[in-house]
């Protein structure tokens, strides 16, 4: 089950470390450095029902608002 | 103005040269019980198991034997085991070259390397290095084995299909040969004439599916490397040959080589032998000495029949699906169609079982074509990656793979090929859901060591009651059907034991005759197990 309420420990410093991280790249690093992170995160939830949950989601997150 | 029989292309072995026979002859069309199209390795391999079952069988080929070159050069422990219940897993094992490691490259950094069989006790290994017409080869040899033993196969060369019409419970078929054509008629045709299938064509039938735009060039080359017996593959190789290389060996010093060459090619440029020899050296390196054995390029599809069977006419093999070569799936899987097949045509003919029984073949067999077409499409869209997006994921995988465990396990450079489960399957009957996952009904039996024999032998071709440390009668039958009866103990052996029982102390499997679990129980009830065969045949109705 995809976790959608709020589950941040610090959101603002998470959020803030992750624009971070991108400084300095080029526009394909940054696209490079992302498909990494999202495989390394999809692992990280291991479950596949819920990274297709999530998925969905952010592909439809236009239509769903 | 029919065309004369020519042969389409050399022969590596003319194992059945044309001779005439009494049909061509006859005033009337010979009615044959099976007619067999194809003498490939599915062909053979179908003609093989029916005519072991004492099913008179013809196989009509438009050629005279096998043509040349490797193609198929893979050929997994499902398929071994197979053929061994044919007679024939014995030479291929003693030819074939063994492998297990596999090493993925990228660039010029090796990512990671991979074991195919970590688990022993096992007659085969996981796979077999062996060139096709060596495969079919020993095929026939064990068919001209199984004919000097009374098997009723025939096999008739120079013998073109050129029409087919369906007729209910028949077909008739035009024939033609070096001496003019002639009729036949049978009452069950089963299609093994290749991806191009002519007989699928006569008939209408469509053939859907996806084309890949990659063309791939392999040369087979003869050389003296010292280089081990693993399967090397490579993404974006730093030797710059291709997109991705594949490195892999087979019998007699032949190695096999595949470049992935892109979708714009000039494929006579391509084909040239001086333009193939500059991308091998710069693969193998300056001081490689070698010869060209065999070069060809292709492009492949992943497509399949909708349905395998219609009415009399049964389609197995490439004329039924088609793969990507990645992850050996191709004739592998058309030999467990043969497999598949085999009894359950048997036992219609001899009466023995409706002949709703054969559309199980077409469910069962689909459904591993899917899988297989699935595995092979997933395979080949990180090879040849379709868009700017799944490259750039791609291309994270591999960045990864090489320092970070887990990407390992999503770089696909083939997914090899594993023998299907046939889950849901309308022929499985009564499951014990303590029993282990993998003996589960619909799965092939996993091989065990008995005494210093295999469990794989001792069940045979025949519907087995498999009683472990059970009870079971000396001698049952069932819906007319005499079963073997197969009583092993699984204390102190415990490859048997971690297949078959987990953690229970006794079982009683029901085996079907190509070796999948029809059933398993916890205990032998006379009733309850002739349900179960009946269901495994497609009867509803358990006969007295």
């Amino acid at each position: 089950m995809l976790e959608t309420r709020p589950n941040f420990d610090r959101p603002d410093e998470s959020y803030a470390l992750l624009i971070k991280a991108h400084e300095g790249l080029s526009e394909a690093e940054s696209h490079a450095m992302n498909a990494r992170l999202i495989l390394i995160l999809m692992n990280q939830i291991g479950d596949h029902a819920v990274i297709a949950e999530a998925l969905a989601l952010a592909r439809n997150v236009r239509a769903a608002t | 103005m029919r065309t004369p029989v020519t042969e389409r292309y050399p022969l590596a072995f003319r194992l059945y040269p044309y001779v005439k026979s009494p049909d061509q002859t006859a005033v009337t069309p010979i009615r044959h019980k099976v007619v067999v199209a194809g003498g490939g390795p599915v062909g053979l391999a179908t003609a093989l198991d029916l005519g072991l079952r004492g099913i008179p069988v013809l196989v009509c080929d438009d050629q005279e034997g096998v043509g040349l070159g490797s193609r198929a050069i893979c050929f997994a422990k499902r398929t071994l085991e197979i053929c061994d219940r044919l007679g024939a897993g014995g030479s291929m094992l003693a030819k074939g070259v063994q492998w297990n490691i596999g090493k993925v490259f990228h660039d010029n950094r090796l990512l990671y390397e991979f074991n195919l069989l970590p688990e022993d006790a096992h007659a085969f290994p996981a796979f077999i290095n062996l060139q096709q017409p060596l495969f079919e080869k020993f095929l026939h040899e064990a068919i001209v084995k199984a004919q000097s033993q009374g098997a009723p196969i025939e096999i008739r060369g120079s013998n073109r299909i050129d029409a087919v019409v369906r007729h209910e419970d028949h077909v008739t078929i035009d024939v033609m040969t070096p001496d003019g054509p002639y009729v036949l008629e049978a009452d069950w045709l089963v299609a093994c004439d290749g991806a191009r299938s002519p007989i699928r064509s006569m008939l209408g039938l469509g053939f859907d599916g996806r084309v890949f735009e990659d063309n791939f060039l392999i040369a087979d080359v003869k050389m003296k490397a010292d280089f081990p017996t693993e399967r090397w593959f490579w993404f974006e190789p730093h030797f710059k040959s291709g997109d991705s290389a594949l490195l892999h060996k087979q019998p007699d010093d032949i190695w096999r080589i595949d470049f992935q060459l892109g979708w714009n090619i000039d494929r006579q440029k391509e084909l040239k032998p001086d333009n193939i020899r500059a991308r091998v050296s710069a693969m193998l390196g300056p001081d490689v000495d070698y010869e060209l054995d065999w070069c060809s390029i292709y492009t492949f599809q992943c497509r399949r029949m909708e349905k395998f069977r219609h009415g009399p006419v049964l389609f197995a093999g490439d004329s039924a699906h088609q793969v990507s070569p990645f992850g050996a799936r191709g004739a592998n899987s058309g030999v467990q169609d043969a497999d598949n097949l085999g009894w359950k045509l048997a036992l219609v003919v001899q009466g023995l079982a409706p002949d709703t029984l054969l559309d199980s073949y077409d469910s069962e067999r689909v459904y591993g074509a899917d899988e297989n077409i699935a595995n092979s499409t997933r395979a080949t869209d990180f090879i040849t990656p379709k868009s700017a997006i799944s490259k750039l994921f791609r291309d994270a995988v591999l960045q990864l793979a090489e320092t970070v465990p887990f990407a390992r396990t999503v770089v696909n450079s083939g997914r090899l090929s594993m023998p299907c489960t046939y889950d849901g399957s309308p022929l499985n009957g009564p499951d014990v859901a303590s029993f282990p996952a993998r003996t589960r009904p619909g799965s092939p039996c996993p091989d065990a060591p008995i005494g210093a024999d295999w469990l794989l032998r001792l069940l045979g071709g025949n519907f087995t009651l498999l009683a472990i440390d059970a009870d079971v009668p000396t001698t049952f039958s069932a819906c007319g059907i005499p079963l073997s009866v197969l009583s092993v103990s699984g204390r102190d052996n415990k490859a048997l034991g971690e297949r078959y029982l987990g953690n229970a102390t006794s079982a009683v499997y029901l085996i079907r005759p190509d070796q999948h679990v029809a059933a398993r129980f916890e205990h032998f009830d006379e009733e309850v197990v002739a349900a179960a065969v009946g269901r495994a045949v497609a009867k509803d109705v358990v006969d007295a």
